[in-house]
Parts: C-alpha cells; sequence; structure tokens
C-alpha cells in the first residue's frame, strides 16, 4: 500500500506541490486526474525519486522512500514509466526487456519472464531482436508497460500511457491494466489527462488542482459525479 | 610504388594507435558526453610508471599489466572526483577541468622523472617482418600494435553486445534516465567506463613510447590525432574510433611522406577542419533520438 | 534651474562609457608612468610583462568569456604576431607601430580563417580543433628553419627610447600604453552593440539570430579580435625577450592563458590584470615554493605548471568566475546586506498568500 502524506514540492518560487495526501490500496489502480500543470506528473516523479521534495512523506509498505536514490526506490519494486514513456531506442525490445529484470530475476528466470510478457502482447514478438526505434507509438506503450511488468513490481506508476494513441489502443492497454492488477498485491497509481478511459479500469481517483488534492473517492461515485467531472475533467 | 606501400603500412599502425586512443576517448564521451582531454596524458603517465617499474626489474608483461589497471584506476578516480560534482552544470567547465588535469599530468611527470627523451623497450622487435626474402616496413612490433588494439576492441564487443554489464552501461549511456528508473546503478557505471576508457588510454601509451621520444610531452600529439580520429568516426561510437583511427593514420602518414615530416600537425588540422565541415557527427553517429 | 540640472545628469560620465573609460585610462597610465620611473629595471621589466599577457587575455575574455567560444590555441596566435613582428624587423626597416600593428592584423587573418570553421562548433569540440591548431602552427615554424629562424628563432629589437628615458622603461611604458589601449578599445565594445551581440550569441544562438543577429559573423568576429589581441601581446612580449622560437610558445602556454583568464576572471577586463600578474609571477613563487621544499631545479620549472593545473581544476569546481568574479560578488552582496541594514524588511509572508 502506498501512502502519501503532506507531500510539498517546489521548483524554485513555483509550487508544484501543495500538502498532498492520499493512500492507494493493493490489487486496485488509482487514478491521478486533473488538469495540465496540476502536478500530476511530478507526484509520480516525486515518488519515484527522481524530485525531491520540501515536505511530507512517501510511504510503501512502511517503508519511507524519501531520501532513496533513484535506482534505490526501483529496486525496492517500484516501477515507473515516466510521460513520454522512456523506451530505449537503441536498444532491441529484447534487450529493453532483459534491462529490467537484471537487477531482479536471476539469469536462468529472465528469458521466462519475457517470453511472459511477450505473451501479453504478441504484436511486440515480431520485433523481438529489432531495435526499439521501429515501433509505433501504440507498440512502444506496449513495450515499456511489458518492461514495467516484467520485474513483478509491487508498485506500478505509469504517467499518461495513453497520450498519442489512438482511442482503440488505449482500451485495449487500459483492459489489460485492469486484468493485470485484479487479484495481485500490485498497487498502481495511473496518471492520465484522459480521465474518462482511466475511470473506466481505477477503483479509486483523486483529482488534483494547482498542486492540491480536492477530490479523493471512488471512482464509481467520481465518474457519476457530473459536476465534478465538468468541472474538474472537463467533460 | 614501394614509398606508397611503405607510408600505408606506416599508417595502419600509426593509425591503430590513434584508434586506441580515440576508444578511450569515445568511451568517457558515451558515459558522460565530455571529451577527455587529460586521456593521453594519463596514458603519459602510466607510461611512465611501466617504465619505472621495468627499471626496477619487472618483467615485461606483468609491467604492462599491471599499469593497464593503473590506467583504470586513473580514469576511475577521475570521473569520480573530478568530473561527477561537475554534471549538469555549465558545457565549459568539465572541458577546462581535463585540460587542468592534462596539464597536471605533465607537470607530473616532469617533475618526477625530469625532461630528458629517454627509450621505452619494444615489447617485440621493430624490424621488419620477413616473407621469404622480402622484408616489408611493417614490424613484429607493428603487429603487436595490430593485434592488441583488436584484442581491446574485439574485448569491448563482446562486454557491450553480450553480457548483463555491458547492456546495463549501453542503457545508461543513450538513457540515463531510463536506467535508472529500472534499477541500473549508473553512476558506478560511469566511472567504469571510465575506468576502460583508463585501460585504452594506457594501451595507447605503451603502444607508442618505444617509437618515439618518450618525454612527459609525447602523448599531446597522439591525443590531438585520436580526437581527429574520434571526430571523424562519430564520439560515440567504437567502430567509428577504429575507422577514423586508420583514416587518420593513413592520411597523415601520406602527408608526412610526401610533404615532408613536420607539417603532420598542420595536415591533421586540414583534417579536422574538413571532417567538422562535412559530417561534424561522424561516420557512425546515431540517428537523432526521436522520443516518443 | 531643473533643465540646466537635468542636462547635466545626462551628461553624466556614467552614460558615456568611453569617455569614463579613456578617463580611467588616463588615470592609470599616469599613474603607471610614475610607478615605472621609480621601479627598478627589472620591476619595469615584469612590470611590462604583466601589460604583454593583460594584452592577450583581453582578448582571451572577450572570446570565452563574453561571446562564449573556447581556445586552446591563443598561445599559437601569439606566436603568429611575435613572428610577424619579427620578420617585418628583419626584412623591412618600418617603425615599430606599424610593425606591432602588422603583427596585430596578421593574426586577426589567421583568426578569421580559423574563426570560420569554428563557428559550427561547439565546446569540446572547439577546444579540441584549437588544441589541434595551437601544435600545428610551432611545426610549420619548425618546418622552414630558413625563414623562421629554427631553434634559435629571429631575434627582434626594442625601438630606441628618445630622450632621456632608459630602454627597460620605454619597453615598458610601450607595453602599458598598450595594454590600456586595448583595455580601453574592447571595453567600449563590450559595452556597445557588439558586445551584447556576442553576450546574446554566447547564451543562446537560436534566439539571438531571431533577434536579427548575425550569429556565424559575430563569432568570427570575436575570434578575429581575439586573435589580434594575441599577436599584439605575443609581439610586445617578444620585444621582452628579444627573441622569438617556437620554444617560447608551447601548448602550455595556451593553457596557461586559459588558467589565468578563468582565474582572473573571465568576461571581465580588470580581472586580466590579475591573470596576468599570476602569469608572470608564478614561475618565481613556485620556483621559491620549490626550493622551500628542496626539489630540484628541473622539478621548479614543472612545478609552476603542476600549480596551474590545480588551481584550474579547483576554480571550475569551486570558484568559476574567478577573483574578479569573487570581487564583484562581494561588492553586490556587500550593497545588498547594507541596503538591509538601512531600511527593514517588510514581512513577506502575508504576500505569498495561502
Amino acid at each position: 500500500m502506498l501512502e502519501v502524506r503532506d507531500l510539498s514540492v517546489s521548483f524554485g518560487a513555483v509550487r508544484a506541490l501543495r500538502g498532498v495526501s492520499f493512500t492507494a490500496e493493493p490489487g486496485a489502480v488509482t487514478a491521478v486526474l486533473g488538469a495540465n500543470g496540476a502536478g500530476k506528473t511530478t507526484l509520480l516523479r516525486t515518488i519515484s525519486g527522481l524530485v525531491k521534495p520540501k515536505d511530507g512523506a512517501i510511504r510503501f509498505d512502511g517503508t519511507e522512500l524519501i531520501g532513496h536514490s533513484v535506482e534505490g526506490v526501483a529496486r525496492m519494486g517500484v516501477s515507473h514509466v515516466p510521460e513520454g514513456r522512456g523506451v530505449i531506442e537503441e536498444l532491441t525490445v529484447e534487450e529493453n526487456l532483459r534491462l529490467a529484470t537484471l537487477w531482479c530475476l536471476p539469469r536462468r528466470q529472465r528469458a521466462a519472464s519475457i517470453d511472459q510478457v511477450l505473451e501479453l502482447f504478441p504484436r511486440l514478438q515480431a520485433f523481438r531482436h529489432r531495435q526499439a526505434s521501429m515501433l509505433s507509438g501504440g507498440e512502444r506503450q506496449m513495450l515499456v508497460l511489458g518492461r514495467a511488468l516484467v520485474s513483478r513490481p509491487r508498485l506500478l506508476l505509469l504517467d499518461e500511457p495513453s497520450l498519442g494513441l489512438a482511442p482503440l489502443i488505449t482500451a485495449q492497454l487500459m483492459g489489460l491494466l485492469r486484468e493485470q492488477t485484479e487479484g495481485t498485491d500490485m498497487t498502481v497509481v495511473l496518471v492520465e489527462q484522459n480521465a474518462r478511459s482511466a475511470l473506466s479500469v481505477s477503483h479509486h481517483a483523486v483529482i488534483l488542482n494547482l498542486g492540491q488534492v480536492v477530490v479523493s473517492d471512488d471512482a464509481a461515485t467520481v465518474a457519476a459525479d457530473d459536476a465534478l467531472r465538468h468541472h474538474y475533467l472537463g467533460f | 610504388m614501394s614509398l606508397f606501400w611503405d607510408y600505408t603500412l606506416n599508417g595502419v599502425a600509426s593509425g591503430m594507435i590513434y584508434a586506441a586512443l580515440a576508444l578511450a576517448l569515445v568511451l568517457s564521451y558515451r558515459a558522460t558526453k565530455i571529451i577527455n582531454f587529460a586521456q593521453g596524458a594519463a596514458g603519459m603517465l602510466t607510461t611512465f610508471i611501466a617504465f619505472s617499474l621495468l627499471t626496477r626489474g619487472w618483467s615485461y608483461w606483468p609491467a604492462f599489466v599491471a599499469v593497464l589497471l593503473i590506467g583504470f584506476a586513473i580514469g576511475a578516480a577521475t570521473e569520480f572526483i573530478l568530473i561527477r560534482p561537475l554534471q549538469g552544470k555549465s558545457e565549459l567547465n568539465p572541458v577546462i577541468v581535463t585540460v587542468g588535469l592534462l596539464v597536471v599530468f605533465e607537470g607530473l611527470a616532469g617533475a618526477i622523472y625530469g625532461n630528458a627523451s629517454r627509450g621505452f623497450p619494444p615489447a617485440f622487435s621493430q624490424s621488419g617482418l620477413r616473407f621469404g626474402s622480402t622484408t616489408i616496413d611493417f614490424s613484429h612490433f607493428d603487429l603487436f600494435i595490430l593485434c592488441a588494439v583488436l584484442a581491446l576492441m574485439l574485448a569491448l564487443l563482446v562486454l557491450f553486445r553480450f553480457t548483463a554489464l555491458g547492456l546495463r552501461m549501453r542503457a545508461s549511456a543513450f538513457s540515463r534516465e531510463i536506467a535508472r528508473l529500472l534499477g541500473v546503478r549508473v553512476g558506478l557505471l560511469l566511472t567504469l567506463g571510465w575506468g576502460l576508457a583508463g585501460i585504452a588510454g594506457s594501451l595507447a601509451g605503451l603502444l607508442v613510447a618505444p617509437t618515439s621520444a618518450f618525454g612527459p610531452y609525447y602523448m599531446n600529439l597522439i591525443l590531438v590525432y585520436a580526437f581527429t580520429a574520434a571526430v571523424i568516426g562519430g564520439l560515440e561510437s567504437p567502430v567509428g574510433a577504429l575507422v577514423g583511427g586508420l583514416i587518420t593514420g593513413l592520411c597523415i602518414s601520406y602527408v608526412g611522406g610526401y610533404l615532408g615530416s613536420g607539417v603532420e600537425p598542420a595536415g591533421a588540422l586540414v583534417l579536422l577542419i574538413a571532417a567538422l565541415m562535412v559530417r561534424p557527427e561522424g561516420i557512425f553517429s546515431r540517428p537523432p533520438a526521436r522520443r516518443v | 534651474m531643473t533643465g540646466l540640472a537635468e542636462r547635466a545628469r545626462s551628461l553624466r560620465l556614467q552614460r558615456q562609457p568611453l569617455v569614463r573609460h579613456l578617463a580611467c585610462a588616463l588615470v592609470a597610465g599616469a599613474i603607471l608612468y610614475w610607478v615605472t620611473d621609480h621601479l627598478s629595471a627589472y620591476n619595469d621589466y615584469q612590470v611590462g610583462e604583466i601589460a604583454s599577457y593583460v594584452v592577450v587575455l583581453v582578448g582571451l575574455s572577450l572570446l570565452t568569456g563574453s561571446s562564449g567560444q573556447f581556445s586552446l590555441g591563443n598561445g599559437a596566435f601569439m606566436a603568429v604576431g611575435a613572428y610577424t613582428m619579427a620578420l617585418f624587423m628583419t626584412h623591412t626597416g618600418t617603425n615599430f607601430i606599424l610593425e606591432l600593428a602588422a603583427a596585430a592584423g596578421v593574426a586577426a587573418v589567421v583568426g578569421v580563417l580559423l574563426g570560420i570553421p569554428a563557428t559550427r562548433l561547439t565546446g569540446p569540440y572547439l577546444a579540441g580543433m584549437t588544441l589541434l591548431f595551437a601544435l600545428a602552427v610551432p611545426s610549420i615554424a619548425d618546418k622552414w628553419p630558413a625563414t623562421f629562424g629554427g631553434d634559435q628563432g629571429l631575434t627582434v629589437a626594442p625601438p630606441t627610447a628618445p630622450g632621456s628615458l632608459s630602454a627597460e622603461q620605454w619597453l615598458t611604458d610601450i607595453q602599458i600604453i598598450g595594454a590600456l589601449v586595448v583595455m580601453v578599445l574592447v571595453g567600449n565594445l563590450m559595452w556597445s552593440r557588439y558586445g551584447r551581440a556576442f553576450r546574446a550569441v554566447r547564451d543562446d544562438e537560436i534566439a539571438a539570430s531571431l533577434a536579427g543577429i548575425h550569429v556565424a559573423r559575430t563569432k568570427v568576429v570575436a575570434f578575429a579580435i581575439s586573435a589580434a589581441c594575441a599577436g599584439l601581446g605575443g609581439a610586445l612580449l617578444s620585444l621582452s625577450t628579444g627573441v622569438v622560437n617556437t620554444g617560447a610558445f608551447p601548448l602550455t602556454l595556451s593553457i596557461s592563458l586559459l588558467a589565468a583568464m578563468v582565474i582572473g576572471g573571465a568576461g571581465t577586463l580588470i580581472g586580466m590584470v590579475w591573470g596576468g600578474i599570476l602569469l608572470v609571477y608564478m614561475p618565481q613563487w613556485s620556483t621559491s615554493l620549490s626550493s622551500d621544499f628542496n626539489l630540484g631545479i628541473g622539478a621548479a620549472a614543472y612545478l609552476a605548471t603542476i600549480i596551474f593545473g590545480v588551481v584550474l581544476i579547483v576554480a571550475m569546481l569551486a570558484a568559476p568566475n574567478g577573483i574578479q568574479g569573487f570581487l564583484r560578488w562581494l561588492w553586490v552582496y556587500g550593497r545588498a546586506r547594507l541596503r538591509e541594514r538601512r531600511r527593514p524588511t517588510a514581512p513577506l509572508a502575508a504576500a505569498a498568500g495561502d
């Protein structure tokens, strides 16, 4: 379980996050929504250690995350798929996936894990030994999602996975995400601008506005509340 | 015509040395996007250490290996102590730091060993190889140069393509932030990259020493030739370092041969300027990344 | 009355950098003339050396500090200027001002030739190219010993002193005048529209070109000016030593120039005086330092280079703006603190909101 308490982040004079607090349960997808600039990406980057907060606490399964290096946080089982996906273009699909297994799986298990992930994304099989630069937008998203899952993370942070993708692919990915989460003890935090699709797969929703939490509730409740949706999410 | 072949063989041998030092520049550049101008001087310093060991009675191969390891240590220490603190700040500062380090190494070598040029014993005979009754202008030592540099490149190739460590290093060089998010200890790998560069630099120093007057400044020209080679081949390409080294070596050999010795640096300058005007990113450069 | 007061204010020296610079230069010149009159010949010699280095450093400061281009080759431009003057002196009999001008001019032309490919290069690439240049120039001189005098080099004779001045003092005065003239000219340049163009190109080339600045031309001009300064400085310096040979312009010279500029304060003018002092006195300090520690004579020469290198490294890590930068920071910081004391600051919490 992820517990964020009173998190404050500033970039010089700009206060990106102010006193953000929420909880994300295991086995569930928690959506973090809000307009551009609300602080959603900053939130994820602070959890994974790329950004150092001014104040507050981030506890995952009891362990404090703040103060650890980025690679240290990753090695605690936190997989952060950043904005812009972060496919390493110069490596092959297989190498991208293998990279994620190096710290957590012994050599014998790595190939099996990679095979498992490629079964989830059959379209990537054909590109297995090709450079990742050849992949389309949707295929890249599959790759980074697969790369995040291959290390069997306990906390999965996804930043705008649907960006630039066709609705059909987005729906497929979201469905897959929900499938992979339910019944496991993986905690998922999903940042999305496409609130509609995010709400359809999440169990819990947090809405940020200007760096502060304004709503924290069941996803279904938030989806049903027209006024809320119109005001903060634009639909 | 036989002169042409002499110059060509000469150019290949010296080109391999430039390739080795260029490889060092490429390795450290790939890791940290910084050109280590002190790389040649570090190679010089380690070669002086080898010289000391040899005069103390060590035999050649143990001294050779020891000095390569010292080169590794110097390279790693340079990254950790001097370059790490400057990451992310202005582009000029690390350049100036490596230039300062160049001067410090030269000063140290001069202060400890004095200015007189000395001879460095070659590992193999420097007489030409004989095929039947002909002797070509390519000595046993030149063959050793060729083999040593190719062996180093092969070892690095195997490391980068086929090992987990190599994968991590490549990922760290291509995409530092993503690698960190995937649990890769990038800092350690950058230091390792500079350490490997140090090995290549030490090798270059050892290979040059027997063929030239060996004093504190002897690697300066080699460094700028290696820089030219790295630019021609592409600053992030080890294969480019090899190709660039050969091209540079051949050009300089022809310039020195046909236009007389002494103008090689000017010839190299023209070559460098031409390369920078025509294809500044080098022959084997990566296409600019499209991050989607 | 207010009208007159306003006009007077608008004519105040602060609005006229040229006038201010000239005034400073005249005052400095007068002081220095009096000083050199009273110093021994040896000290005059050193002051002259410092002045010559200042000429070179001012050009380098313009190139690297103001226009952001890197050069490890200014020692070679010094050689170009010195050899030019020596050749003119040997083969023609013109007066020394023309010879100095020729030195600066030829160096400027070479600077343009090098500056054109340099426009396409950034930081380390430019460093590499100028490094190669620094090694190539001496090799050309070595190649044709008949023209360039080979190892012995060419001799240069300092100009004859007018009237009752001693030869050393006259030479020193020339060098000081040279330094002051260059400082005034470059200082004005840095304050003018061209100076702003240099800095704009340094900070952001794309933005500068969008603002209508011809980026490549600006960079080449900076290169040419810095080469001219180096050529002039090299010529002036060689008048002190009396001989021009390749041994006087090793790679270490270019690096020492860089170190001196950085330590003095890149982009400043007065900082270059600190740099010049450093260049002239460092070998002496290190010699006495090495004799304190009982190191050999050979070690003494190298100790200076080691110290330069170490100071350069430490400066980059700790104080990249050099001495002048530090002094300026003190000045600004001190004034801010004084102002705070005089006016109590209003509470800021209310202004920040939430």
